[in-house]
């Protein structure tokens, strides 16, 4: 497969012999090299913390003080932290079914683009039909579809079906939630599928070809052959999902509005700031809060560990 | 009670008025069902909001279901067109509105409020304000005063600074302060995505007041050119407050476009002052009480409206407000502005301060909770020219081109007639729309 | 009531109610995360049984349907059918009334300001993709070399789980610009005037460094995003590949061109790919910072101000085609790779 791709192996120079004797200098230099490497590595974090950093500590100054002086003196004493900000949050009377109606949005809008991408990919990447290329990249291209434009015709189809959040399906279902569904599905679609046909197209071939003298079909080559093998990018691409639904604001409000009982925890939270930014302290806090559930996504998966995945399988 | 009966009930309320319906024993009148508000309350604006409600719900049994948005006119335009429009929105812009009325997407108030009683407690200049080709589409519930001078009472008198009457004595006080070595204002600009707009405060205060009332109006309307000599002057007159190169402002243009407008105050209550004179809205009150040390009404700070410029339009002031809009007819929409309109709702949010002040003349002026907001209610009452502020009754696309604007002139000056040539090419195309 | 949800009954900034939170919330919530896949799955293993039933020669040519067939359609209804009313409205007047052909486009690529809107579209497409790119591969490669690569690559994805509403809070701790003689708030000033002795600047109005500036908090917020696919991708690649190269006596730069960087090309292109599109797509960072004033606006921007701003749906449409149109280069490129990635197989 991929191996054969380029001449990965380089050909041993004629100089390598020469070396072996500088085994002193090398094993220097690679220590050298390997405290190099884990000052980039820390650099580069402390860099792509900092604003995260500063963010967590001013969520527990009280906010005249974050406006005057900046957030790393709070390090020193005299220690002025406070948990205003957070219990100002927390004590939202919204808060509770606010985070059941992210969950209620998040987990279909994160499941049903990940599900239909995957059978899509399946095909895109390991069956033939007519057009299949020129589909595929047509999807990619839509990723550049800006949102706004689709609100409003979208939109009027929602009201036309009755998936308004002012009506109620059978179970006590909300059918906004359905239009939320439906739109985060098809916003997710073409980067869901351009990345996993990405990742099932280098997928060993034999082992289908084994697979299907084996009196395999389709259905069983997708569950037991290519989502296992595909773990780790479905992994991704769920978490990117989720994030991204998990943060929208703006697809909510158009499909399911704002009001307390149907609002997101991202719609809520953003609500405590007044409409000319008074208090924007608790958007301080309201960040953590609202990343506490994404976050705990995320460590799950790591958690979890690498998955055997594709070229080394 | 079947759907028919509680419609009939319904309209027969209206048709009663709903404040004339009892508060303990008419609860088989009750509307009930629900009013749906897209609004941009959030915050402790919300819960005065809430508050101005409550009373509403008990009264009529209906509830409240409250949506808020800071991006109000994307989001209304998308609902309208979609067919799913809110039933009350407070307050479109203006050029959405107007688009929305002439599509026929939006009931007129006329026959739907109590006009008489309307009149009779309503100044012209407000049922005016919210009609649209003689017909009325808007209420507004409560005011917010614009062009008011926050100052330092402690910091004037350390200097022996009188309050200033005039145009004239305002531009001597300057040029003290800078001669005792400070600087007379703060002015801060950054608002996010609508960075610009206090300036333009600023702008629009002097043209009502240089210019007038009709050139205000023409203005706004987008038949008064930018780059007239009015409109021109009035930006030259705010240029002479900044000062050559905005010498008259602490930090100059850079701290004028990078500071929150918000914080803009702080300069006031430092030791020394950095700054001696800050001019904001009425709301800005809330945005003092984040301070640390905490500034005190009346002691730490007090204010005094912008001086006439012109003596020919004294009593000129610009206000602001929270409008109403119905966007979908229906009894209980109805019954909610009656509501609105009525001095013991705006009374209530009144009382709760945050710099509002009450449209209906039966609110009464000891109502109001501290001394300044009581001032600031007696300015609005004595107000001779009222104006609504002309960023929010133009174009937003015009009004955004106008913040632009203001960000460009403190960083130089220089290019005012470079800028109203441009604001003039944005008038051209923004009114084509509406 | 009415057929209004039972959730109403209760104002808001009320005490919570647990209970119709527990007895009728909770359970619609767990039947959706139930039902939801197995009405998935039962799609498509329903679909093949009927597919089975159908002539064994006709089965190769339906089957692929059944397995492209919801994406195109969730993608045919949601992005299709509003993109051709969209490239038709395009052509139209601002009234939609008269067809001007490409006279929408003439004009808004005429106008006097475009030049600095293209100008940072230009600067956007190559420094976004590209320093997201080159971080988001620096910090898979590096960290994949260190004990502590999951804490680290936790803290580099962190970005992505913070909501956007908080994006212009972050920044000011960071961007935001007071004079010299009080104290500074924001940490990139704060090191210019207290170790480096400089004047502090404004960052986000200032156009010397802006549009850098903006590109940066974009670049921060992708970067975790492009960690983790190259991670995955770079994870894939057996290690005795690497080994075998090493014993040879190649030396890591060696091993990184010419093994690391080939096998992880398509991975690449596809991380590249979507960054040009959301480059092309960002537009909140800059509504949010600056609102496209001090020469920073760009082409998405704009089309966000036409269409809700100006209400002028033929410019708005206008400038959404352009965007399209952008991309047309990036999918050339991608047919020839999945090309030759077939090829090879």
């Amino acid at each position: 497969m991929s191996v054969a791709v380029t001449t990965p192996v380089p050909t041993p120079t004629s100089s390598a012999p020469a070396r072996r004797p500088k085994l002193k200098t090398e094993r220097l230099s690679a220590r050298v090299s390997s405290a190099g490497l884990n000052v980039a590595v820390l650099a580069l974090t402390l860099a792509w913390v900092t604003p995260t950093l500063g963010l967590l500590i001013n969520s527990f100054r009280p906010s005249g003080a974050f406006n005057t002086s900046g957030w790393w003196t709070a390090l020193a004493p005299p220690y002025q932290f406070t948990l205003d900000s957070y219990s100002h949050v927390l004590g939202a009377s919204d808060l509770p079914s606010a985070f059941f109606n992210s969950f209620m949005i998040t987990i279909p809008g994160t499941i049903i683009p990940t599900a239909i991408a995957a059978f899509a990919a399946y095909a895109f990447a390991w069956m033939k039909f007519p057009g299949r290329n020129w589909i595929f990249l047509a999807l990619v291209g839509l990723l550049a579809v800006p949102l706004q434009m689709t609100f409003i015709p979208l939109l009027t189809i929602a009201v036309h079906l009755g998936l308004t959040s002012g009506n109620t399906l059978p179970f006590g279902l909300n059918a906004g939630f359905i239009a939320v569904w439906i739109a985060h599905t098809g916003y997710g679609l073409p980067f869901a599928i351009y990345l996993l046909a990405n990742f099932f197209r280098v997928l060993p071939s034999d082992l289908f070809e084994s697979a299907e003298i084996d009196g395999a079909g389709p259905v069983t080559v997708f569950f037991r052959l290519i989502l296992p093998l595909s773990v780790p990018a479905l992994a991704s691409l769920i978490i990117f999902q989720f994030l991204w639904v998990w943060n929208d604001l703006l697809v909510a409000l158009i499909y399911i509005g704002g009001t307390p009982e149907v609002a997101p925890l991202t719609l809520t939270l953003t609500n405590l700031v007044g409409s000319l930014g008074q208090h924007i302290e608790y958007l301080t806090a309201a960040a953590f809060v609202s990343m506490v559930v994404p976050l705990v996504v995320f460590f799950t998966r790591l958690s979890a560990g690498s998955a055997p995945s594709p070229a080394a399988s | 009670m079947g759907r028919l009966t509680r419609i009939l009930a319904a309209m027969a309320i209206v048709v009663l008025g709903v404040t004339a319906c009892g508060t303990s024993n008419a609860a088989s009148g009750k509307i009930g069902g629900t009013v749906h508000i897209l609004g941009t309350w959030t915050g402790g604006e919300k819960d005065s909001f809430d508050a101005v409600m409550k009373p509403f719900t008990d009264q009529t049994g209906i509830k409240i279901s409250f949506e808020a948005t800071r991006d109000l006119d994307a989001i209304l335009q998308t609902k309208v067109a979609a067919g799913n429009p809110p039933d009350v929105t407070g307050a479109p812009g203006i050029g959405t509105l107007i688009k929305l009325v002439k599509a026929g997407k939006i009931p007129t108030l006329e026959d739907k409020l109590d006009m008489s009683a309307l009149n009779a407690n309503y100044g012209a200049d407000w049922i005016n304000l919210g009609k649209i080709d003689g017909k009325l589409y808007t209420l507004y519930a409560w005011a917010a005063l614009k062009g008011l001078v926050w100052y330092d009472p402690k910091a004037f008198a350390a200097k022996n600074y009188q309050v200033p009457k005039t145009w004239d004595e305002l531009m001597t006080l300057q040029d003290k302060i800078k001669s005792d070595g400070g600087k007379p204002w703060c002015v801060a600009l950054e608002s996010e995505a609508a960075s610009g707009w206090p300036g333009s405060d600023w702008v629009k205060e002097i043209v009502l007041s240089q210019a007038g009332g009709d050139v205000y109006d023409k203005w706004w309307q987008g038949k008064q050119k930018w780059t007239s000599t009015e409109i021109k002057s009035a930006w030259q007159t705010w240029g002479k407050v900044l000062g050559t190169g905005d010498s008259n402002v602490y930090g100059g243009s850079q701290y004028m476009v990078a500071t929150k407008f918000g914080e803009g105050g702080q300069g006031l209550f430092t030791s020394p002052p950095k700054c001696y004179m800050f001019n904001q809205g009425s709301f800005i009150t809330s945005f003092f009480d984040a301070y640390t040390p905490k500034p005190a009404a009346g002691t730490d700070y007090a204010v005094f409206p912008l001086p006439d410029v012109s003596s020919s339009n004294a009593g000129a002031h610009v206000v602001a407000g929270d409008a109403f809009v119905m966007t979908k007819d229906t009894p209980q929409a109805r019954a909610l502005l009656k509501y609105l309109a009525t001095a013991d709702a705006q009374d209530i949010w009144v009382k709760r301060g945050g710099g509002k002040i009450a449209i209906n003349k039966q609110v009464s002026l000891s109502d109001y909770p501290d001394p300044i907001a009581k001032a600031l209610a007696q300015v609005v009452v004595s107000t001779k020219i009222a104006r609504y502020d002309a960023g929010d009754l133009m174009p937003s696309d015009m009004r955004d081109a106008y913040w632009s604007g203001i960000l460009k002139f403190v960083q130089n000056q220089g290019q005012l007639d470079a800028i109203l040539a441009d604001l003039d090419k944005k008038q051209a195309t923004a009114y084509a729309g509406s | 009531m009415d057929g209004v949800t039972p959730l109403i009954t209760r104002l808001p900034a009320l005490e919570v109610d647990w209970q119709t939170l527990l007895t009728v919330n909770l359970p619609v919530l767990l039947l959706v995360i139930i039902g939801v896949p197995v009405a998935l799955a039962a799609y498509i293993v329903g679909a093949e049984l009927l597919v089975k039933r159908l002539p064994k020669r006709a089965q190769p040519s339906v089957r692929p349907w059944i397995w492209v067939g919801p994406a195109i359609f969730f993608v045919a209804v949601i992005l299709v059918y509003p993109m051709v009313g969209t490239v038709w409205t395009s052509l139209l007047d601002r009234n939609g009334t008269s067809f001007v052909g490409l006279g929408n486009f003439t004009r808004l690529l005429t106008d006097g300001g475009i030049l600095i809107v293209l100008r940072n579209n230009v600067l956007w497409l190559i420094l976004y993709p590209g320093l997201v790119l080159l971080f988001g591969l620096l910090m898979a490669v590096l960290s994949d070399r260190v004990k502590y690569e999951k804490p680290v690559k936790s803290l580099i994805f962190m970005p992505m789980a913070i909501s956007f509403v908080a994006m212009a809070v972050i920044w000011q701790f960071v961007y935001y610009y007071r004079p010299s003689d009080v104290p500074q708030t924001g940490i990139l000033n704060a090191i210019l005037v207290n170790i480096f002795h400089g004047q502090p600047q404004t960052w986000i109005q200032d156009t010397r460094f802006n549009n850098f500036a903006l590109i940066f908090i974009g670049v921060w917020g992708a970067t975790g995003f492009a960690m983790v696919i190259l991670s995955a991708a770079l994870k894939g690649i057996p290690g005795e590949l690497l080994e075998a190269a090493r014993v040879d006596g190649a030396n890591e730069l060696t091993v990184f061109r010419r093994i690391i960087l080939p096998l992880m090309m398509p991975t690449i292109v596809v991380v590249g790919t979507t960054m040009v599109i959301f480059a092309l797509k960002a537009f909140d960072v800059v509504y949010v910072m600056t609102a496209g004033n001090y020469n920073t606006d760009i082409l998405a921007r704009r089309m966000y101000a036409e269409l809700y701003k100006a209400g002028n749906h033929a410019n708005a449409s206008a400038l959404a085609v352009i965007l399209l149109l952008a991309v047309v280069p990036v999918l050339i490129f991608n047919l020839r790779q999945f090309r030759a990635v077939e090829s090879r197989r």
